[in-house]
């Protein structure tokens, strides 16, 4: 059982059988995953407050909230959380000191 | 208690008086002796024969939620699984409070369907994404909120046709 997993869900009690447990697999997941999911998810706060909460992520989380404060829908959304995760993601990923 | 079934099986007259029991268990054995034209020592031995036969399981209060002032939300769960992990989801389902009925069914594909209540949406949400959409082997889960009943009712005994 992945417990800190983020497990996507469409609506109330439905789950669309994809989780993420890091944050390369949740931006794997943006990608392809039902749009229906990623508004469901946002507006309900899910991603902002596992980011802060499980992950520990608090910039990337302000980011989110910044999302659903504009009220960014549809693959305006899809594209716009890829590029705020996969932008936080490369700077994570980039050494501290530059060779 | 004539035709056979295991050690006991039921006549008309079991049957008649199990159709009674479901309208309202708290009948007493005159009453019912009343309604089928049988002495109330008659009823008695049948019912305490179908008790200890194991035909009656238990008798039971059905609680009107609504007026106790229980909020409660009522849904239906179908999750479809990886069949090696189907037996073991549906047992750790059995588990918890929360759901009232499960089993597994077989349509297209097997699957789990279950009855589950909540105190509201946020709780049912919660209850599926913390509990069971974590279980080693859903693959997916839809879920349908009882939005109003039309009828509820348990499976009724009836005579047997001539």
């Amino acid at each position: 059982m992945r417990d800190e997993a983020f497990y996507f869900f469409t609506s109330i009690g439905n789950y669309t059988g994809h989780s993420a447990a890091s944050l390369d697999e949740f931006l794997l997941r943006i990608k392809d995953i039902d749009v229906k999911s990623l508004e469901f998810h946002l507006f309900r706060e899910d991603f902002e407050k596992w980011i802060a909460q499980t992950l520990g992520d608090a910039l990337l989380s302000d980011d989110i909230r910044s999302l659903r404060i504009q009220k960014v829908t549809g693959n305006a959304l899809r594209d716009r959380l890829y590029l705020v995760v996969s932008r936080r993601l490369k700077e994570l990923k980039r050494p501290l000191v530059a060779r | 208690m004539k035709s056979k079934s295991q050690d006991v099986s039921l006549d008309d007259l079991d049957r008649q008086i199990l159709r009674l029991l479901q309208e309202d268990a708290k009948q007493t054995y005159g009453e019912i002796g009343n309604k089928l034209n049988v002495a109330h020592s008659t009823v008695y031995d049948r019912i305490q024969k179908m008790e200890q036969a194991g035909f009656i399981t238990k008798y039971e209060a059905i609680v009107d939620t609504e007026k106790m002032g229980v909020p409660l939300i009522t849904a239906h769960m179908t999750i479809t699984t990886d069949p090696k992990e189907t037996e073991n989801i549906a047992n750790k389902m059995a588990k918890y409070s929360q759901v009232l009925e499960v089993a597994t069914s077989f349509s297209e594909e097997l699957v789990i369907t279950a009855k589950v209540v909540a105190k509201d949406q946020a709780e049912l949400h919660s209850f599926v994404a913390r509990l069971i959409a974590p279980l080693p082997g859903v693959l997916r889960i839809r879920t349908a909120i009882v939005t109003r009943k039309f009828k509820e009712e348990r499976f009724g005994i009836r005579p047997r046709k001539e």
